[in-house]
């Protein structure tokens, strides 16, 4: 799975947003291929975290390093052309734009691969039937949908997906849940996963790192963790079953 | 300083303060004849109307580009009551009534469109409610007098025939509006450094400073807006009835046209916002270079260079404070009361 | 791309409310003004002018949605954008004073080209030296943008005099075209087939090219758009040029509207802009055309049976439709 330098690397990444310090210095390295889930309670700084590697707020002090570049204080356009796609929480959907026109956008290269969006259709068919609407009328899992489709419309080196499954019904995130391992199974892109749903996690998760209060305070293989409940209980909060 | 406990905080400010207040107490007998009187009649009137926009503007963080509909709210009724009421004191009691009323009225109605929309929604708004409400003065000339506006004559004991004494200096009617219209600057300028010092405007900077956390903290925004806009409408409102009262005329191109909105928005800016004192400093300069500049620039305008004297044309000093109002923004947020303060 | 499938799509929302509006209050002041050829004259009378107003506020909007930057000095552009042109009519004279429709548009194109081009470069340099350090921050946007009208108007008074210039029309674009009772003027003809051209290479750009996509996702959640891989600050420079060029654009078609140049022109001009930005929504093109097009005509019909309540007419125009959306017609999206 995992071969040499991490892909990723954080080392004591402190960021402040206006007075708050939120990022406490943060170590974390993920490795190439396979998925890693960043989990943690509510306000652990998960989110801040994945915004500080895309470069929307710059770490106060501390570095990040990506594919052997150092991308602390790069410009977001810059850190996604560098190969990082980025699922936001909100989603980022362009409401006012079609299906095709949010899926054009992001494939920077040029017109859309005819097979590559075949194999898109595939794991999501909603896109397919929606292709000429506005991608407002979509409803939230389709619009999920769409903003992991746009993030792997062309290759990338990682994924940067916040809370997937949030808000959603449980049988969409069965759909997501499948379309993720279709993923890890069809590319070697690396995904690093922000997720409060254990289940979620447990399921695809290879390696795991847990946030509290700023900082790494576990990091893992997942199987290890899924194993361990009085762990899952310390480090979470909850038993791993209950969480659905 | 007196009933605010707000000093000018700082040795050259204080002694700039006290220069441009003696200079103006003694007016009449520092600077014999109706020129001078008339500067600095007018450095008191728009003091307090620049500081009733410090108020809206550097206290409680909104941009309205329609203030000088207040001004000229005050400056019609005591005008208008005077026309056609007679030249009395009741008449100016009346129309400077009837402005308040209308003033805050209109202030609140605007107050509370404001928190409908975002800053730069209601700044856009403003800037064409103040249009329309000059526009409207000069078409219904038959009541507001047009474009011409209205002259009046004012209370006996305020005309220039009026003497009262001759010796040791002559002291007529018109020295004793001029006194009228500098006590009244005074308290009012006084009142609103005691506002803005006292609990509630320090809410109102807390609200200026971070609208979330006033919020979250207690503070109901909506009515420490609403009050500030009453506020700073009345003092405008009634530096209108002290500019109709000395000039003994109004009308739409001295009150409410947008040149003037520019003129206190560029002595505020200058002067320096959120210090009220800037609004004293900041009409002293502007009304002295608009007066005195000119002669300045007439000598630099006589060189031979060809764009040159357009630009230096004592006619362009509004170029040059222009200028000198966005490097005040970029560079000199806190204006000239915040350089002389030397803030760290 | 999908093979003939057959499901029910959702009906595509058009919301075409707003579209109404226009023809409505067209035929709604009819009856009020009586005579037909009058209604005619007033409503294409609007119309151009309204074609005028679109093309100077369309930048506006657009920089707006974009950047969430308020030009204040927007009008500068559009005086500055006559004023350029006028240098340039002695030089095309010929051609203006030629009684052929094609030399005089000739000539007005010339005037065009300088306008946008002078127009252009000092947004340029009036988006990177001003604008730039004050982003963010809009109480400072505001306050610099209108420091900025300020020199602008006064370095024009400085150049060009305080006087009214007078701008005469081109000879065949001079008198009307009469169709039985009515008279409709050719100058507002070619003003409505500009301002049409415009709209229709804006709606192009935007919908159809790569560089219109980036702009209409820019305007609804700019962060996102750099998150996919583009460089949306570049853009803004452009958005801006392109924003004070089509100022200046207006300007010079404004000049031709009144036959006379004020240095305070652009400003009155910048007003009714912004009364359209605001009702059409800011960041909506479609918004507003539409927007640009009610308030002419609104104020063309108010001129006529209400003259001292022209300008009132626009504010009240604007309250009733801010009570009825109170975003304005077209609402961008917003993150």
């Amino acid at each position: 799975m995992s071969d040499g330098a991490p892909l990723l690397s954080l080392t004591g990444v402190n960021t402040h947003i206006g007075p708050y310090h939120i990022l406490q210095g943060v170590d974390l390295e993920v490795r190439r291929g396979g998925l890693t889930m960043l989990l943690g309670r509510n306000g652990a700084g998960k989110t801040t975290t994945l915004r500080t590697i895309m470069g929307m707020w710059h770490a106060s002090a501390g570095n990040v390093r990506f594919d052997d570049a150092d991308i602390t204080a790069w410009a977001t356009p810059d850190i996604a052309r560098a190969g990082i796609a980025y699922v936001p929480e909100n989603m980022g959907i362009f409401a006012d734009l079609t299906v095709r026109e949010n899926l054009l956008l992001a494939a920077r290269s040029g017109p859309i691969d005819d097979a590559r969006l075949r194999w898109i259709f595939g794991l999501f068919p909603a896109l397919e039937k929606f292709w000429p609407l506005t991608a407002g009328v979509l409803s939230g899992g389709q619009k999920q949908m769409l903003s992991i489709a746009r993030a792997i419309i062309e290759p990338r080196k990682l994924f940067l997906i916040d809370e997937p499954t949030k808000g959603l019904a449980p049988a969409i995130i069965g759909n997501i849940i499948a379309a993720f391992s279709e993923l890890k199974k069809s590319t070697d892109t690396t995904i690093l996963v922000v997720e409060q749903n254990f289940l979620f996690a447990k399921s695809l998760g290879d390696a795991v790192a847990v946030m509290d209060n700023g900082r790494i305070v576990h990091t893992g293989a997942m199987a290890e963790l899924a194993a361990d409940r009085d762990l899952q209980h310390r480090l979470l909060g909850l038993h791993l079953d209950q969480h659905q | 300083m007196i009933l605010s406990g707000d000093p000018p905080r700082g040795r050259t400010l204080a002694l700039l303060l006290t220069v441009i207040f003696a200079g103006l107490a003694l007016a009449p007998f520092l600077f014999p004849g109706m020129a001078a009187l008339n500067v600095a009649a007018k450095i008191c009137y728009f003091v307090v109307l620049a500081a009733s926009y410090d108020l809206l503007l550097g206290y409680t963080g909104i941009v309205s580009f329609a203030h000088t509909m207040f001004f000229g709210i005050g400056g019609y009724g005591a005008g208008l009551a005077l026309y056609n009421f007679g030249p009395s004191w009741s008449s100016i009691a009346v129309g400077t009534a009837a402005a308040l009323v209308l003033a805050v009225a209109l202030a609140l109605v605007i107050g509370l469109l404001s928190l409908r929309v975002r800053a730069i929604f209601f700044a856009m708004i403003t800037l064409a409610v103040g249009s329309a409400f000059a526009i409207l003065a000069s078409q219904l000339s038959s009541f507001t007098g047009g474009e011409d506006g209205r002259t009046f004559r004012l209370p006996e004991a305020l005309r220039p025939g009026f003497q009262v004494l001759n010796s040791p200096v002559a002291v007529n009617g018109r020295v004793l509006t001029y006194y009228l219209v500098f006590f009244s600057s005074l308290i009012l300028f006084l009142l609103m450094l005691r506002v803005v010092n006292s609990p509630f405007g320090r809410v109102l900077q807390a609200i200026r400073e971070n609208e979330f956390r006033a919020e979250a903290l207690g503070y109901r925004i909506v009515i420490y807006r609403s009050i500030a806009n009453c506020l700073a409408a009345a003092a405008a409102a009634l530096a209108g009835v002290l500019s109709a009262l000395w000039l003994r005329y109004t009308g739409p191109a001295v009150t409410l046209s947008f040149d003037t909105m520019l003129d206190i928005l560029l002595m505020v800016v200058i002067g320096g916002m959120g210090t009220l004192y800037g609004a004293v400093l900041g009409a002293t300069i502007f009304v002295l270079a608009e007066t005195y500049m000119q002669s300045l620039m007439a000598v630099v305008s006589h060189a031979s260079l060809p764009l040159l004297p357009r630009l230096f044309d004592p006619d362009r000093w509004l170029l040059w404070l222009g200028v000198l109002f966005v490097l005040s923004v970029y560079f000199f947020p806190f204006g000239i009361v915040g350089r002389l303060r030397k803030r760290h | 791309m999908s093979a003939g499938k057959t499901f029910k799509l959702p009906a595509r929302r058009r919301d075409i409310a707003p579209l109404l509006l226009v023809p409505l209050l067209a035929l709604a002041a009819l009856p009020l003004i009586g005579s037909f050829s009058t209604w005619v004259t007033l409503t294409l009378a609007g119309v151009a002018m309204g074609m005028i107003i679109f093309i100077t506020a369309s930048g506006l909007t657009l920089v707006f949605g974009l950047m969430d930057v308020l030009n204040f000095g927007h009008g500068a552009f559009i005086s500055i954008g006559a004023y350029a042109a006028i240098v340039l009519v002695p030089l095309v004279s010929g051609l203006m004073q030629a009684d052929s429709i094609a030399a005089n548009l000739g000539a007005l194109m010339a005037l065009i080209a300088i306008a946008m081009l002078v127009t252009g470069v000092l947004g340029y340099a009036f988006e990177r030296i001003i604008v730039m350090p004050v982003y963010g921050q809009p109480l400072k946007q505001i306050l610099v943008t209108v420091g900025g009208m300020i020199v602008a108007e006064q370095l024009i008074i400085a150049i060009f005099g305080p006087v009214q210039i007078v701008l005469p029309l081109p000879t065949a674009f001079r008198g009307s075209l009469v169709f039985g009772d009515v008279a409709v003027e050719r100058y507002r003809l070619i003003a409505v087939a500009v301002g049409l051209v415009i709209f229709a290479a804006m709606l192009l750009v935007l919908n159809r090219t790569r560089l219109g996509l980036l702009i209409r996702a820019g305007v609804e959640n700019g962060e996102m758009v750099e998150a996919l891989g583009y460089h949306i600050r570049r853009l803004f420079v452009g958005v801006f040029v392109a924003g004070s060029a089509l100022a200046g654009l207006g300007g010079v078609m404004w000049g031709f509207y009144r036959e006379a140049l004020t240095p305070r022109m652009g400003m009155d001009v910048m007003v009714l802009a912004f009364i359209v930005v605001v009702i059409g929504g800011l960041g909506s093109v479609g918004g507003c055309f539409i927007g640009a097009l009610l308030v002419a005509v609104t104020a063309n019909y108010a001129g006529f049976l209400a003259p001292k309540l022209a300008l009132g007419s626009n504010i009240l125009l604007m309250a009733l439709i801010l009570l009825w959306r109170s975003r304005g017609l077209y609402p961008v999206t917003r993150r």
